[in-house]
Protein backbone atom coordinates (compact mmCIF):
# COMPACT_ATOMS: atom_id res chain seq x y z
CA UNK A 1 0.00 0.00 0.00
CA UNK A 2 1.52 3.58 -0.51
CA UNK A 3 1.72 5.88 1.89
CA UNK A 4 2.31 9.53 2.72
CA UNK A 5 5.89 10.50 3.46
CA UNK A 6 5.11 12.97 6.10
CA UNK A 7 7.52 13.30 9.30
CA UNK A 8 4.27 14.83 11.26
CA UNK A 9 3.21 11.41 11.67
CA UNK A 10 5.07 11.33 15.13
CA UNK A 11 2.96 13.92 16.45
CA UNK A 12 -0.20 11.26 15.81
CA UNK A 13 2.04 8.63 17.77
CA UNK A 14 3.49 10.95 20.24
CA UNK A 15 0.78 10.32 23.27
CA UNK A 16 1.41 6.30 22.84
CA UNK A 17 5.05 6.92 23.03
CA UNK A 18 4.84 9.04 25.95
CA UNK A 19 2.61 6.74 28.04
CA UNK A 20 4.94 3.36 27.16
CA UNK A 21 7.71 5.32 27.36
CA UNK A 22 6.96 6.14 30.82
CA UNK A 23 6.18 2.69 31.59
CA UNK A 24 8.56 1.25 29.69
CA UNK A 25 11.98 3.04 30.01
CA UNK A 26 12.44 4.72 33.61
CA UNK A 27 11.35 1.13 35.15
CA UNK A 28 14.12 -0.46 31.86
CA UNK A 29 16.88 1.96 33.34
CA UNK A 30 16.20 1.64 36.99
CA UNK A 31 16.73 -2.30 36.18
CA UNK A 32 19.80 -1.67 34.80
CA UNK A 33 20.95 0.64 37.43
CA UNK A 34 19.96 -2.35 39.60
CA UNK A 35 22.45 -4.44 38.06
CA UNK A 36 25.78 -2.76 38.25
CA UNK A 37 25.48 -1.28 41.52
CA UNK A 38 25.31 -2.67 45.31
CA UNK A 39 22.36 -1.33 46.83
CA UNK A 40 23.27 -0.71 50.83
CA UNK A 41 20.00 1.42 51.19
CA UNK A 42 18.61 4.72 50.59
CA UNK A 43 22.00 6.77 48.98
CA UNK A 44 24.36 3.99 49.61
CA UNK A 45 25.55 2.42 46.21
CA UNK A 46 28.46 1.01 45.06
CA UNK A 47 29.28 0.34 41.18
CA UNK A 48 29.92 -2.90 40.68
CA UNK A 49 30.13 -3.44 36.96
CA UNK A 50 29.81 -6.85 35.60
CA UNK A 51 30.18 -8.63 39.02
CA UNK A 52 26.15 -9.25 39.15
CA UNK A 53 25.83 -10.92 35.61
CA UNK A 54 28.91 -13.02 36.07
CA UNK A 55 27.01 -14.41 39.96
CA UNK A 56 23.91 -14.72 38.08
CA UNK A 57 25.41 -17.12 35.18
CA UNK A 58 27.07 -19.11 36.95
CA UNK A 59 24.01 -19.75 39.56
CA UNK A 60 23.58 -23.24 39.19
CA UNK A 61 19.92 -23.01 40.11
CA UNK A 62 19.51 -20.23 37.47
CA UNK A 63 20.72 -22.90 35.08
CA UNK A 64 18.42 -25.20 36.16
CA UNK A 65 15.05 -22.98 36.07
CA UNK A 66 16.44 -21.91 32.54
CA UNK A 67 16.30 -25.31 31.17
CA UNK A 68 12.97 -25.98 33.05
CA UNK A 69 11.46 -23.38 31.62
CA UNK A 70 12.95 -24.22 27.93
CA UNK A 71 11.30 -27.26 28.52
CA UNK A 72 8.24 -25.97 29.58
CA UNK A 73 7.47 -23.75 26.66
CA UNK A 74 8.63 -26.29 24.31
CA UNK A 75 6.08 -28.99 25.53
CA UNK A 76 3.56 -25.75 25.42
CA UNK A 77 4.37 -24.90 21.89
CA UNK A 78 4.12 -28.79 20.86
CA UNK A 79 1.02 -29.61 22.10
CA UNK A 80 -1.11 -26.10 21.91
CA UNK A 81 -0.31 -25.42 18.08
CA UNK A 82 -1.30 -28.64 16.97
CA UNK A 83 -4.33 -28.78 18.80
CA UNK A 84 -5.19 -25.50 18.39
CA UNK A 85 -4.84 -26.02 14.74
CA UNK A 86 -7.23 -28.94 15.07
CA UNK A 87 -10.25 -27.52 16.74
CA UNK A 88 -10.14 -24.71 14.58
CA UNK A 89 -10.56 -26.95 11.60
CA UNK A 90 -13.28 -28.55 13.22
CA UNK A 91 -15.45 -25.38 14.19
CA UNK A 92 -18.61 -24.51 12.10
CA UNK A 93 -17.89 -22.76 9.10
CA UNK A 94 -20.87 -21.01 8.81
CA UNK A 95 -21.87 -18.21 11.19
CA UNK A 96 -24.47 -18.87 13.33
CA UNK A 97 -26.05 -19.39 16.44
CA UNK A 98 -23.73 -22.97 16.89
CA UNK A 99 -20.54 -21.01 15.65
CA UNK A 100 -21.34 -18.29 18.30
CA UNK A 101 -21.92 -20.72 21.01
CA UNK A 102 -18.85 -22.34 20.26
CA UNK A 103 -16.76 -19.39 19.76
CA UNK A 104 -18.00 -17.96 23.33
CA UNK A 105 -17.40 -21.60 25.42
CA UNK A 106 -14.26 -21.84 23.69
CA UNK A 107 -12.86 -18.49 24.58
CA UNK A 108 -13.80 -18.75 28.10
CA UNK A 109 -10.98 -19.86 29.55
CA UNK A 110 -8.88 -17.07 28.29
CA UNK A 111 -10.80 -14.37 30.51
CA UNK A 112 -10.19 -15.41 33.84
CA UNK A 113 -7.94 -13.95 35.43
CA UNK A 114 -4.31 -15.60 36.14
CA UNK A 115 -4.40 -16.40 40.08
CA UNK A 116 -8.14 -17.52 39.76
CA UNK A 117 -6.95 -19.90 37.13
CA UNK A 118 -4.98 -21.42 39.36
CA UNK A 119 -7.72 -21.45 42.06
CA UNK A 120 -9.75 -23.18 39.63
CA UNK A 121 -7.25 -25.86 39.27
CA UNK A 122 -6.56 -26.30 42.74
CA UNK A 123 -10.05 -26.95 43.66
CA UNK A 124 -10.27 -29.56 40.55
CA UNK A 125 -7.16 -31.90 41.14
CA UNK A 126 -7.41 -32.16 44.86
CA UNK A 127 -7.31 -35.81 46.12
CA UNK A 128 -10.61 -34.81 48.40
CA UNK A 129 -12.43 -32.22 47.03
CA UNK A 130 -11.61 -32.02 43.47
CA UNK A 131 -13.29 -34.07 40.40
CA UNK A 132 -10.12 -34.60 39.12
CA UNK A 133 -8.00 -35.64 41.59
CA UNK A 134 -10.96 -37.60 43.55
CA UNK A 135 -11.49 -39.63 40.12
CA UNK A 136 -8.44 -40.66 39.92
CA UNK A 137 -7.35 -41.85 42.99
CA UNK A 138 -10.80 -43.47 42.91
CA UNK A 139 -9.22 -45.48 39.69
CA UNK A 140 -6.72 -46.90 42.04
CA UNK A 141 -3.37 -44.36 41.02
CA UNK A 142 -2.66 -42.27 43.60
CA UNK A 143 -2.42 -38.63 42.25
CA UNK A 144 -0.87 -35.60 44.28
CA UNK A 145 0.81 -32.59 43.01
CA UNK A 146 1.61 -31.29 45.92
CA UNK A 147 3.85 -34.24 46.34
CA UNK A 148 5.02 -35.38 43.28
CA UNK A 149 7.40 -33.33 41.12
CA UNK A 150 6.06 -35.86 37.75
CA UNK A 151 2.34 -35.14 38.92
CA UNK A 152 2.76 -31.32 39.51
CA UNK A 153 3.98 -30.95 35.63
CA UNK A 154 1.17 -32.66 34.19
CA UNK A 155 -1.33 -30.26 36.16
CA UNK A 156 0.67 -27.63 35.58
CA UNK A 157 0.68 -28.77 31.58
CA UNK A 158 -3.42 -29.56 31.60
CA UNK A 159 -3.98 -26.02 33.37
CA UNK A 160 -1.68 -24.44 30.48
CA UNK A 161 -3.14 -26.61 27.45
CA UNK A 162 -6.69 -25.88 28.88
CA UNK A 163 -6.14 -22.42 29.32
CA UNK A 164 -3.94 -21.34 25.98
CA UNK A 165 -5.06 -23.86 23.45
CA UNK A 166 -8.40 -21.33 22.95
CA UNK A 167 -5.91 -18.52 21.59
CA UNK A 168 -4.59 -20.59 19.71
CA UNK A 169 -7.65 -22.03 17.94
CA UNK A 170 -9.65 -18.70 17.74
CA UNK A 171 -6.33 -17.20 15.71
CA UNK A 172 -6.43 -20.22 13.72
CA UNK A 173 -9.81 -20.08 12.94
CA UNK A 174 -9.70 -16.48 12.44
CA UNK A 175 -7.22 -17.32 9.43
CA UNK A 176 -9.55 -20.02 8.11
CA UNK A 177 -12.41 -17.70 7.96
CA UNK A 178 -10.38 -15.38 5.50
CA UNK A 179 -9.96 -17.72 3.00
CA UNK A 180 -11.93 -17.02 -0.09
CA UNK A 181 -14.58 -19.96 -1.01
CA UNK A 182 -12.68 -19.66 -4.60
CA UNK A 183 -9.61 -21.47 -3.42
CA UNK A 184 -11.20 -24.81 -1.78
CA UNK A 185 -13.81 -25.01 -5.22
CA UNK A 186 -10.80 -24.88 -7.24
CA UNK A 187 -9.33 -27.61 -5.00
CA UNK A 188 -12.37 -29.57 -4.93
CA UNK A 189 -12.32 -29.50 -9.11
CA UNK A 190 -8.93 -30.65 -8.77
CA UNK A 191 -9.69 -32.99 -6.96
CA UNK A 192 -7.25 -32.43 -3.87
CA UNK A 193 -7.65 -34.82 -0.74
CA UNK A 194 -8.23 -33.13 2.33
CA UNK A 195 -4.84 -33.23 3.54
CA UNK A 196 -4.01 -31.86 0.45
CA UNK A 197 -6.46 -28.83 1.09
CA UNK A 198 -4.64 -28.67 4.66
CA UNK A 199 -1.09 -28.35 3.55
CA UNK A 200 -1.16 -26.45 0.39
CA UNK A 201 -4.32 -24.14 0.64
CA UNK A 202 -4.90 -24.09 4.47
CA UNK A 203 -1.53 -23.99 6.41
CA UNK A 204 0.44 -21.29 3.84
CA UNK A 205 -2.96 -19.20 4.29
CA UNK A 206 -2.53 -19.24 8.54
CA UNK A 207 0.79 -18.22 7.96
CA UNK A 208 0.43 -15.01 9.37
CA UNK A 209 -1.45 -15.77 12.33
CA UNK A 210 0.31 -18.55 13.63
CA UNK A 211 2.74 -16.42 13.39
CA UNK A 212 1.18 -14.15 16.11
CA UNK A 213 -0.05 -17.60 18.00
CA UNK A 214 3.47 -19.18 18.08
CA UNK A 215 5.37 -15.64 18.98
CA UNK A 216 2.54 -14.63 21.90
CA UNK A 217 2.43 -18.19 23.41
CA UNK A 218 6.16 -17.93 23.53
CA UNK A 219 6.25 -15.05 25.16
CA UNK A 220 4.08 -16.00 27.75
CA UNK A 221 4.53 -19.24 28.59
CA UNK A 222 8.37 -18.11 29.05
CA UNK A 223 7.04 -15.74 31.28
CA UNK A 224 4.54 -17.57 33.03
CA UNK A 225 4.30 -16.45 36.88
CA UNK A 226 1.06 -16.44 38.26
CA UNK A 227 -0.55 -19.81 37.81
CA UNK A 228 2.41 -21.99 38.92
CA UNK A 229 2.79 -19.49 41.78
CA UNK A 230 -0.55 -19.95 42.71
CA UNK A 231 -1.39 -23.79 42.21
CA UNK A 232 2.79 -24.95 43.24
CA UNK A 233 4.17 -21.98 44.47
CA UNK A 234 7.49 -23.51 42.64
CA UNK A 235 7.19 -26.79 44.50
CA UNK A 236 7.44 -29.49 45.51
CA UNK A 237 11.06 -28.80 45.96
CA UNK A 238 12.32 -27.23 42.95
CA UNK A 239 10.34 -28.89 40.13
CA UNK A 240 8.45 -26.64 38.64
CA UNK A 241 10.46 -23.38 40.06
CA UNK A 242 10.32 -21.05 36.26
CA UNK A 243 12.42 -18.49 36.11
CA UNK A 244 9.52 -15.92 36.67
CA UNK A 245 9.45 -17.82 39.86
CA UNK A 246 13.23 -17.95 40.66
CA UNK A 247 13.59 -14.38 39.94
CA UNK A 248 10.81 -13.19 42.31
CA UNK A 249 12.61 -15.42 44.98
CA UNK A 250 15.14 -13.12 44.44
CA UNK A 251 14.28 -9.55 43.94
CA UNK A 252 11.41 -9.93 46.88
CA UNK A 253 12.10 -12.96 48.99
CA UNK A 254 15.94 -12.05 49.95
CA UNK A 255 15.67 -8.46 48.03
CA UNK A 256 18.82 -9.26 46.47
CA UNK A 257 17.91 -6.28 43.66
CA UNK A 258 21.51 -6.50 42.23
CA UNK A 259 21.57 -9.97 40.94
CA UNK A 260 17.52 -9.93 40.56
CA UNK A 261 18.08 -6.44 37.93
CA UNK A 262 21.21 -8.56 36.01
CA UNK A 263 18.87 -11.77 35.88
CA UNK A 264 15.89 -9.76 34.43
CA UNK A 265 17.92 -8.40 31.82
CA UNK A 266 19.43 -11.52 30.65
CA UNK A 267 15.84 -12.71 30.70
CA UNK A 268 13.83 -10.03 28.90
CA UNK A 269 17.10 -10.31 26.18
CA UNK A 270 16.30 -14.60 25.56
CA UNK A 271 13.23 -13.88 25.14
CA UNK A 272 13.85 -10.78 22.47
CA UNK A 273 16.29 -13.44 20.66
CA UNK A 274 13.95 -15.78 20.57
CA UNK A 275 11.15 -14.00 19.15
CA UNK A 276 13.35 -12.53 16.82
CA UNK A 277 14.08 -15.70 15.61
CA UNK A 278 11.17 -17.26 15.40
CA UNK A 279 10.04 -14.37 13.31
CA UNK A 280 12.92 -14.60 10.99
CA UNK A 281 12.21 -18.48 10.48
CA UNK A 282 8.90 -17.83 10.06
CA UNK A 283 9.09 -15.30 7.26
CA UNK A 284 11.66 -16.86 5.37
CA UNK A 285 9.59 -20.13 5.19
CA UNK A 286 6.73 -18.03 4.10
CA UNK A 287 9.21 -16.46 1.02
CA UNK A 288 9.51 -19.73 0.34
CA UNK A 289 5.91 -20.86 -0.16
CA UNK A 290 5.70 -17.86 -2.66
CA UNK A 291 8.74 -19.02 -4.94
CA UNK B 1 -21.16 -39.06 8.78
CA UNK B 2 -17.82 -36.99 8.64
CA UNK B 3 -19.25 -33.82 9.67
CA UNK B 4 -20.89 -35.54 12.70
CA UNK B 5 -17.67 -37.23 13.70
CA UNK B 6 -16.12 -33.54 13.33
CA UNK B 7 -18.75 -31.81 15.65
CA UNK B 8 -18.87 -34.96 18.02
CA UNK B 9 -14.99 -34.25 18.75
CA UNK B 10 -15.28 -30.96 19.13
CA UNK B 11 -18.37 -31.10 21.21
CA UNK B 12 -16.45 -33.08 23.61
CA UNK B 13 -13.47 -30.84 24.38
CA UNK B 14 -15.31 -27.87 25.04
CA UNK B 15 -17.28 -30.39 27.32
CA UNK B 16 -14.23 -31.33 29.29
CA UNK B 17 -12.88 -27.82 28.96
CA UNK B 18 -15.93 -26.85 31.08
CA UNK B 19 -15.30 -29.65 33.41
CA UNK B 20 -12.62 -27.20 35.49
CA UNK B 21 -15.03 -24.20 35.39
CA UNK B 22 -18.47 -26.19 36.29
CA UNK B 23 -16.44 -27.81 38.97
CA UNK B 24 -16.24 -24.21 40.75
CA UNK B 25 -19.70 -23.32 39.93
CA UNK B 26 -20.63 -26.93 41.71
CA UNK B 27 -18.54 -25.87 44.63
CA UNK B 28 -19.46 -22.01 44.86
CA UNK B 29 -23.25 -23.26 45.29
CA UNK B 30 -22.92 -25.07 48.33
CA UNK B 31 -21.31 -24.20 51.63
CA UNK B 32 -17.85 -25.28 53.19
CA UNK B 33 -19.00 -28.05 55.43
CA UNK B 34 -21.05 -30.09 52.25
CA UNK B 35 -17.88 -29.77 50.35
CA UNK B 36 -15.90 -31.20 52.74
CA UNK B 37 -17.98 -33.58 53.76
CA UNK B 38 -19.97 -34.81 50.79
CA UNK B 39 -18.68 -35.65 47.22
CA UNK B 40 -21.49 -34.62 44.50
CA UNK B 41 -21.36 -34.71 41.14
CA UNK B 42 -24.66 -32.49 41.01
CA UNK B 43 -25.32 -29.95 44.02
CA UNK B 44 -28.22 -31.30 46.51
CA UNK B 45 -28.29 -28.85 49.08
CA UNK B 46 -27.99 -25.61 46.49
CA UNK B 47 -27.39 -22.20 48.39
CA UNK B 48 -26.68 -19.07 47.59
CA UNK B 49 -25.20 -17.97 50.97
CA UNK B 50 -21.72 -17.69 49.57
CA UNK B 51 -23.11 -14.92 46.54
CA UNK B 52 -24.68 -13.00 49.69
CA UNK B 53 -22.12 -13.48 51.74
CA UNK B 54 -19.77 -11.38 48.74
CA UNK B 55 -22.53 -8.93 47.54
CA UNK B 56 -23.21 -7.97 51.48
CA UNK B 57 -19.63 -7.51 52.57
CA UNK B 58 -18.27 -3.94 51.11
CA UNK B 59 -14.66 -5.39 51.41
CA UNK B 60 -15.72 -8.29 48.51
CA UNK B 61 -17.64 -6.33 46.47
CA UNK B 62 -15.65 -3.09 46.38
CA UNK B 63 -13.10 -5.81 44.82
CA UNK B 64 -15.10 -6.02 41.94
CA UNK B 65 -16.15 -2.04 41.76
CA UNK B 66 -12.16 -1.32 41.79
CA UNK B 67 -11.39 -3.78 38.50
CA UNK B 68 -14.08 -2.94 36.65
CA UNK B 69 -13.21 1.35 37.31
CA UNK B 70 -9.70 0.67 36.12
CA UNK B 71 -10.41 -1.93 33.13
CA UNK B 72 -12.64 0.58 31.57
CA UNK B 73 -9.99 3.39 32.30
CA UNK B 74 -7.41 1.33 30.94
CA UNK B 75 -9.62 0.84 27.81
CA UNK B 76 -10.13 4.35 27.38
CA UNK B 77 -6.46 5.72 27.34
CA UNK B 78 -5.88 2.57 24.92
CA UNK B 79 -8.60 3.22 22.73
CA UNK B 80 -7.93 6.89 22.58
CA UNK B 81 -4.28 7.33 22.23
CA UNK B 82 -3.94 4.43 19.92
CA UNK B 83 -6.54 5.20 17.43
CA UNK B 84 -4.62 8.20 15.94
CA UNK B 85 -1.23 6.40 16.48
CA UNK B 86 -2.77 3.38 14.20
CA UNK B 87 -3.85 5.63 11.52
CA UNK B 88 -0.22 7.41 11.61
CA UNK B 89 1.54 3.70 11.52
CA UNK B 90 -0.97 2.81 8.49
CA UNK B 91 -1.09 5.59 6.64
CA UNK B 92 2.20 7.93 6.72
CA UNK B 93 5.75 6.93 6.14
CA UNK B 94 7.77 8.64 8.79
CA UNK B 95 11.39 8.67 10.06
CA UNK B 96 11.68 5.49 12.96
CA UNK B 97 8.36 4.43 11.91
CA UNK B 98 9.07 0.85 11.75
CA UNK B 99 11.57 0.58 14.63
CA UNK B 100 8.97 2.37 16.78
CA UNK B 101 6.39 0.01 15.87
CA UNK B 102 8.53 -3.01 16.60
CA UNK B 103 10.01 -1.34 20.07
CA UNK B 104 6.31 -1.15 20.94
CA UNK B 105 6.13 -4.53 20.67
CA UNK B 106 8.95 -5.72 22.63
CA UNK B 107 7.12 -4.33 26.05
CA UNK B 108 5.44 -7.20 25.91
CA UNK B 109 8.67 -9.53 26.21
CA UNK B 110 9.83 -8.48 29.23
CA UNK B 111 9.26 -10.28 32.37
CA UNK B 112 7.02 -8.63 34.49
CA UNK B 113 7.85 -9.92 37.60
CA UNK B 114 11.11 -7.78 37.84
CA UNK B 115 9.70 -4.55 37.00
CA UNK B 116 7.69 -4.55 39.46
CA UNK B 117 9.78 -2.35 42.41
CA UNK B 118 10.38 0.29 39.82
CA UNK B 119 7.48 0.34 38.94
CA UNK B 120 6.58 0.99 42.36
CA UNK B 121 9.33 3.18 42.93
CA UNK B 122 8.30 5.05 39.66
CA UNK B 123 4.67 5.62 40.74
CA UNK B 124 5.67 6.59 44.54
CA UNK B 125 7.50 8.98 43.33
CA UNK B 126 4.64 10.75 41.69
CA UNK B 127 2.39 10.10 44.29
CA UNK B 128 -0.53 7.45 42.37
CA UNK B 129 -0.28 4.32 44.80
CA UNK B 130 -3.20 2.99 45.30
CA UNK B 131 -5.57 4.86 42.93
CA UNK B 132 -7.20 3.40 39.54
CA UNK B 133 -5.16 5.57 37.42
CA UNK B 134 -2.17 3.99 38.33
CA UNK B 135 -3.27 0.73 37.25
CA UNK B 136 -4.76 1.86 34.45
CA UNK B 137 -1.52 3.13 33.06
CA UNK B 138 0.55 0.40 34.19
CA UNK B 139 -1.73 -1.84 32.08
CA UNK B 140 -0.77 0.10 28.87
CA UNK B 141 2.69 -1.48 28.83
CA UNK B 142 1.29 -4.49 27.23
CA UNK B 143 -2.28 -3.10 25.64
CA UNK B 144 -1.07 -0.23 23.88
CA UNK B 145 1.09 -2.13 21.83
CA UNK B 146 -1.51 -4.65 21.30
CA UNK B 147 -3.92 -1.74 20.30
CA UNK B 148 -2.24 -0.09 18.15
CA UNK B 149 -1.53 -3.57 16.05
CA UNK B 150 -4.99 -4.60 16.14
CA UNK B 151 -6.08 -1.26 14.32
CA UNK B 152 -3.36 -0.73 12.57
CA UNK B 153 -4.55 -3.93 10.83
CA UNK B 154 -8.28 -2.75 10.70
CA UNK B 155 -7.22 0.52 9.43
CA UNK B 156 -4.71 -0.73 6.76
CA UNK B 157 -8.17 -2.47 5.34
CA UNK B 158 -9.74 0.91 4.55
CA UNK B 159 -8.28 1.99 1.12
CA UNK B 160 -6.22 5.51 1.50
CA UNK B 161 -8.27 6.95 -1.15
CA UNK B 162 -11.14 7.18 0.87
CA UNK B 163 -8.99 10.05 3.25
CA UNK B 164 -8.18 11.48 -0.38
CA UNK B 165 -11.44 11.98 -1.72
CA UNK B 166 -12.62 13.36 2.00
CA UNK B 167 -9.28 15.84 1.93
CA UNK B 168 -10.65 16.39 -1.99
CA UNK B 169 -13.85 17.14 -0.93
CA UNK B 170 -12.95 19.94 1.64
CA UNK B 171 -13.26 18.38 4.67
CA UNK B 172 -10.75 19.46 7.57
CA UNK B 173 -8.79 16.54 9.35
CA UNK B 174 -10.35 16.10 12.68
CA UNK B 175 -13.85 15.84 11.30
CA UNK B 176 -13.26 13.81 8.93
CA UNK B 177 -11.30 11.32 11.47
CA UNK B 178 -14.07 11.70 14.28
CA UNK B 179 -16.99 11.55 11.67
CA UNK B 180 -15.99 9.50 8.71
CA UNK B 181 -13.00 7.07 9.58
CA UNK B 182 -14.41 6.27 13.44
CA UNK B 183 -17.41 4.83 12.28
CA UNK B 184 -15.99 3.10 9.59
CA UNK B 185 -13.58 0.88 11.59
CA UNK B 186 -16.26 0.51 14.52
CA UNK B 187 -15.77 -3.32 14.45
CA UNK B 188 -11.86 -2.81 14.70
CA UNK B 189 -11.65 -0.36 17.77
CA UNK B 190 -14.53 -3.23 19.36
CA UNK B 191 -12.27 -6.08 19.12
CA UNK B 192 -9.52 -3.69 20.25
CA UNK B 193 -11.66 -2.80 23.15
CA UNK B 194 -12.14 -6.47 24.00
CA UNK B 195 -8.63 -7.45 24.30
CA UNK B 196 -7.74 -4.43 26.27
CA UNK B 197 -10.71 -5.20 28.61
CA UNK B 198 -9.15 -9.24 28.94
CA UNK B 199 -5.58 -8.15 29.16
CA UNK B 200 -6.34 -5.95 31.93
CA UNK B 201 -8.84 -7.96 33.18
CA UNK B 202 -6.66 -10.92 33.48
CA UNK B 203 -3.35 -9.08 35.00
CA UNK B 204 -2.83 -9.42 39.21
CA UNK B 205 0.38 -8.71 39.43
CA UNK B 206 0.65 -5.28 38.53
CA UNK B 207 -2.50 -5.16 40.04
CA UNK B 208 -1.49 -6.22 43.18
CA UNK B 209 1.86 -4.28 43.71
CA UNK B 210 0.44 -0.98 42.76
CA UNK B 211 -2.40 -1.11 45.32
CA UNK B 212 -3.03 -1.12 49.08
CA UNK B 213 -6.78 -1.03 50.10
CA UNK B 214 -8.65 2.02 48.12
CA UNK B 215 -8.28 0.08 44.66
CA UNK B 216 -7.36 -3.39 45.30
CA UNK B 217 -8.46 -5.32 42.81
CA UNK B 218 -10.81 -8.53 42.96
CA UNK B 219 -7.96 -10.81 42.34
CA UNK B 220 -6.41 -9.63 44.45
CA UNK B 221 -8.81 -9.25 47.54
CA UNK B 222 -9.21 -12.95 46.94
CA UNK B 223 -5.77 -14.23 47.67
CA UNK B 224 -5.78 -12.43 50.76
CA UNK B 225 -8.91 -13.25 52.64
CA UNK B 226 -8.02 -16.98 51.28
CA UNK B 227 -5.14 -17.33 53.42
CA UNK B 228 -7.19 -15.51 56.26
CA UNK B 229 -9.72 -17.07 56.79
CA UNK B 230 -8.75 -20.64 56.51
CA UNK B 231 -9.80 -21.48 53.26
CA UNK B 232 -13.39 -21.03 52.60
CA UNK B 233 -13.64 -23.11 49.68
CA UNK B 234 -17.74 -22.37 48.55
CA UNK B 235 -16.82 -18.49 49.48
CA UNK B 236 -13.18 -18.89 47.26
CA UNK B 237 -15.25 -20.47 43.97
CA UNK B 238 -17.88 -18.52 44.43
CA UNK B 239 -15.66 -14.85 44.11
CA UNK B 240 -13.84 -16.95 41.35
CA UNK B 241 -17.29 -17.59 39.32
CA UNK B 242 -18.28 -13.73 39.73
CA UNK B 243 -14.80 -13.12 38.20
CA UNK B 244 -15.45 -14.68 34.82
CA UNK B 245 -19.06 -13.15 34.49
CA UNK B 246 -17.97 -9.71 33.47
CA UNK B 247 -15.66 -11.53 30.49
CA UNK B 248 -18.08 -13.59 29.18
CA UNK B 249 -20.17 -11.15 28.63
CA UNK B 250 -18.20 -8.82 26.89
CA UNK B 251 -17.42 -11.64 25.02
CA UNK B 252 -20.66 -12.80 23.88
CA UNK B 253 -20.64 -9.44 22.28
CA UNK B 254 -18.07 -8.98 20.31
CA UNK B 255 -18.48 -12.65 18.94
CA UNK B 256 -19.08 -11.96 16.05
CA UNK B 257 -16.02 -9.65 15.02
CA UNK B 258 -13.61 -11.60 17.36
CA UNK B 259 -12.35 -13.76 14.50
CA UNK B 260 -11.84 -10.87 11.94
CA UNK B 261 -10.18 -8.91 14.55
CA UNK B 262 -7.59 -11.35 14.67
CA UNK B 263 -7.11 -12.15 10.91
CA UNK B 264 -6.03 -8.40 10.29
CA UNK B 265 -3.79 -8.40 12.89
CA UNK B 266 -0.40 -7.57 10.82
CA UNK B 267 2.61 -9.50 11.39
Amino acid sequence: MKKWQDNRGWLFILPVFLIVAFSAVVPLMTVVNYSIQDIFGPGQRVFVGTEWFREVLTDERLHEALWRQLLFSGLVLLIEMPLGIAIALMMPDKKGFGASICLVVLALPLLIPWNVIGTIWIIFTRPDIGLMGATINTLGLTFDHTANGLHAWITLMLMEVWHWTPLVALLAYAGLQSIPPAYYQAAKIDGASSWAVFRYIQLPKMRGVLTIALLLRFMDSFLIYAEPFVLTGGGPGNTTTFLSIYLVKIAVGQFDLGPAGAFSLIYFLIVLLFCYLFYQALQNVGKGEQA
Amino acid sequence: MKIRKRYFVLALYLAIAMLPIYWMLNMSLRTNADIMANFALIPTQITFGNYINIFTDPSWYSGYINSIIYVVLNTVICLVTALPAAYAFSRYSFIGDKHVFFWLLTNRMAPAAVFLLPFFQLYSTFNLIDTHIAVALAHCLFNLPLTVWILEGFISGVPIEIDEMAFIDGYKFPRFFFFVFVPLIRSGIGVAAFFCFMFSWVELLFARTLTTTAAKPIAATMTRTVSASGLDWGLLAAAGILTIVPGALVIWFVRNYLAKGFALGRV
